[in-house]
């Protein structure tokens, strides 16, 4: 389906459903209007990869008066996701985010504090017991029995493991809490780990440094509309958002093909918006959907390569804060090589005895032909035309 | 045995000259040595990513059409443009991949994969030069660059027969076909620029230089560690753009150090040469043995002389024998 068959698609459904009962409770409770609210939902269905008729469910799943509870722990972290999250400039993100779930617990936004914040952890967690979302920002330190990071007295490796025990679903946003991240780089003095190996289970991964908003959020309402997490690749990371590399989709791939790199920070070429390989890019081993998506919703360019950085692999375990950022990449779009000629192309073959006959039958007609043709030369008989 | 005393003298004594005269066969043409200014690629398929950049670049410095390749996939045929699968009359360059099983490892036998250039090889001593009957194939005396002159060729393509890489090839599918075969760029040489290939490739995995430079560098690169770090020039040799990366495991030998008498383009590989295709050829150039032989044939035409003095004495035999004069005037052919 091309962009713009989804985009009328998208359109006839929105319209049909811009009537709903739904939508007019989603206008009461948000406060946003029916055409944002669709606009919103549409955004999350196209960046999850759904057909268009995941509109409707999604849409409900949105409006439905009981919202999941989230408990949203920050470990060792920057707050950056948390911030990349709010800083979305799609209107009324924050407000969608804080009413389409019941954040029960988050210590950056929680009006609460002290021990009036944990009882309302342990109340959700008691109440929504097997059914709310766990979302785990920052890696955790299991150093020292964990003590370089304690929240309430308890250690980031008992708060996870405590919360994490009747969780419905476990997500890690950030590279922190999805593989260690910028905490684990050597020689990772806290021991910082990411909540997979905590848990010792493997969880719903978002990395990125920060990752971008909507693939969280398409993972939460993937979660709410169908009531299971979406299809992840083996390092727990949902596929929509990191099945390709970086550089598939890269908008400088074709400068890349055609061998033009710029080669320092305001050359020729890097004024020019060539490729950013030669300085380090990482896009050829990272897997994520920074080109699609972009960030900010400020238009084309807005991601790291965009604006002329080459990707420092962020997403990346092993390459993000591991690789130094101007170090050549590994390419990984080579492998398996299919697209490329072989060192011996089978070039055809030889004559056959097939081929040979045929050959000798068709050269022994033309001769013949031309022989007789000979010997009609200036013979008058054989021309029909003196004849008459 | 009809000669007389004098015809025996005669010939004897002709023949014995001849014999004088005539070089040893056995002695070789000296085999002509790498210019001191030669001028090369290396390519090290260690460090080939199969970006392909030199693809697109080459064709771009050379003037050469795209091309469509037949495809057949899912039991329908189509084409694909600029995926050639070999050099062509419009293709100099192309980069190859081997791959074994799951191919997911680089430069490993088992398992994996590896990438391999061809193109030019710019043999010392060239097949092609010497197959040329009207010198449009020249190496040049200073920088060793095999080139083609499209003025003086006539077509023959005995060029096209006599290299061993299988290298120049020949446009059938132009009205006006010409050979086609890497010059090594040498129309950029006098702006100061250098081979295309090399010039865009990320990772230096083509690089540009003197053939002694590109020989010193090879040593370098195979004294190294294997999986240790070094700086690798990019670019050409003696340049400014270099960056630091990993040394690859290198099999013990240097495609084109003495293959048919050396070339000027040389290749570093992770697997063994024979995966890549490339052929086994023997240290002497098939040109020195067939100039040899050639040229001792024909030595001032010494050989020829013989020759036709043996049919000479045997008409005369012949004739003596028949009871004809041989001496005497041929009877006047009748109008």
């Amino acid at each position: 389906m091309s962009a713009i068959d989804f985009w009328l698609e998208t359109s006839r459904v929105a319209k049909a459903m811009e009537q709903s009962e739904a939508l007019g409770a989603a206008e009461r409770r948000f406060g946003v209007r029916r055409r944002d609210f669709l606009h919103f939902a549409a955004t999350l269905v196209a960046s999850m990869g759904l057909p268009t008729s995941a509109l409707g469910a999604v849409v409900n799943a949105m409006t439905q008066s009981k919202r999941p509870s989230v408990i949203w722990l920050q470990f060792q972290e920057c707050t950056g996701c948390t911030e990349s999250l709010l800083r979305a400039e799609h209107p009324t993100l924050e407000k969608l985010l804080l009413e389409l779930i019941s954040l029960d617990y988050h210590e950056t936004l929680a009006a609460a504090a002290g021990h009036q914040v944990e009882a309302a952890r342990k109340a959700a967690m008691k109440e929504n017991a097997g059914r709310y979302l766990l979302v785990v920002e920052g890696a955790i330190p299991t150093r020292e029995n964990g003590i370089y990071c304690k929240v309430g007295g308890q250690t980031a490796v008992d708060l996870v493991q405590e919360v994490a025990a009747d969780a419905a679903a476990v997500i890690s946003i950030g590279s922190c809490a999805s593989w260690g991240g910028m905490p684990s780089t050597s020689p990772n003095p806290t021991g910082a780990s990411s909540v997979g190996a905590v848990l010792g289970k493997s969880v719903v991964t978002i990395p990125g440094c920060p990752p971008n908003p909507y693939n969280f959020l398409s993972t939460v309402v993937h979660f709410l509309t169908f009531g299971a997490l979406p299809e992840v690749d083996a390092r727990g990371r949902p596929k929509f958002a990191y099945g390709r590399l970086i550089h598939e989709n890269c908008e400088r791939r074709a400068h890349f093909d055609a061998g033009r790199f710029a080669t320092r920070f305001g050359d020729e070429g890097h004024r020019q918006g060539w490729c950013l390989y030669k300085l380090g890019c990482k896009g050829p081993e990272t897997y994520a959907n920074c080109p699609q998506l972009l960030f900010n919703d400020c238009g084309a360019g807005a991601w790291p390569v965009g604006t002329g950085h080459p990707c420092i692999g962020c997403t990346e375990e092993g390459v993000g804060f591991t690789k130094p950022i101007h170090q050549l990449a590994v390419l990984k779009t080579v492998t398996p090589p299919t697209q490329f000629a072989r060192p011996a192309e089978p070039q055809g073959q030889g004559a056959t005895v097939v081929t040979a006959g045929a050959a000798a039958v068709l050269g022994g007609l033309a001769i013949g032909a031309g022989l007789k043709l000979a010997s009609k030369l200036g013979n008058k008989d054989g021309e029909p035309g003196e004849k008459s | 045995m009809s000669l007389d005393r004098r015809d025996f003298f005669r010939l004897a004594a002709k023949t014995a000259a001849c014999a004088a005269a005539t070089p040893r066969v056995a002695e070789a043409r000296p085999s002509p040595k790498l210019p001191d200014e030669a001028l090369g690629l290396l390519f090290d398929g260690t460090l080939c990513i199969g970006c392909r950049a030199c693809m697109p670049a080459c064709k771009e410095a050379n003037g050469m059409p795209a091309e469509r390749t037949p495809l057949e996939a899912n039991g329908q045929t189509s084409a694909v443009w600029d995926a050639p699968l070999d050099i062509s009359g419009h293709t100099l360059n192309v980069i190859k991949a081997w791959r074994d099983g799951t191919g997911l490892t680089k430069d490993v036998v088992h398992d994996g994969y590896a990438f391999t250039k061809q193109s030019c090889y710019h043999c010392v001593d060239p097949s092609c030069v010497s197959a040329c009957p009207v010198s449009a194939m020249t190496k040049d005396p200073v920088n060793g660059i095999v080139s083609y002159s499209v003025d003086a060729c006539i077509g023959c393509r005995y060029c096209v027969a006599a290299c061993p890489f299988g290298v120049p090839r020949f446009t059938y599918d132009t009205p006006k076909p010409v050979i086609s075969k890497c010059q090594l760029c040498r129309h950029r040489l006098a702006n100061g620029e250098f081979a295309a290939c090399a010039t865009v490739c990320p990772t230096g995995a083509t690089l540009f230089g003197k053939v002694k430079e590109l020989k010193a560098e090879i040593a370098r690169r195979r004294r190294l560690t294997p999986g240790s770090t070094t700086t690798f020039p990019r670019g050409r040799l003696g340049g400014t753009d270099s960056y630091v990366g990993r040394v690859g495991r290198y099999v013990p030998r240097v495609y084109g150090e003495r293959e048919i008498g050396g070339t000027q383009v040389l290749h570093l590989s992770g697997v063994p040469f024979e995966l890549l295709d490339k052929p086994e050829l023997p240290d002497v150039a098939p040109a020195a043995i067939s100039e040899t032989i050639q040229h001792g044939l024909y030595y001032g035409l010494i050989a020829p002389a013989t020759f036709l003095g043996i049919l000479v004495a045997a008409a005369r035999r012949n004739m003596i024998a028949a009871g004809k004069n041989p001496d005497a005037n041929p009877p006047a052919v009748k109008p």
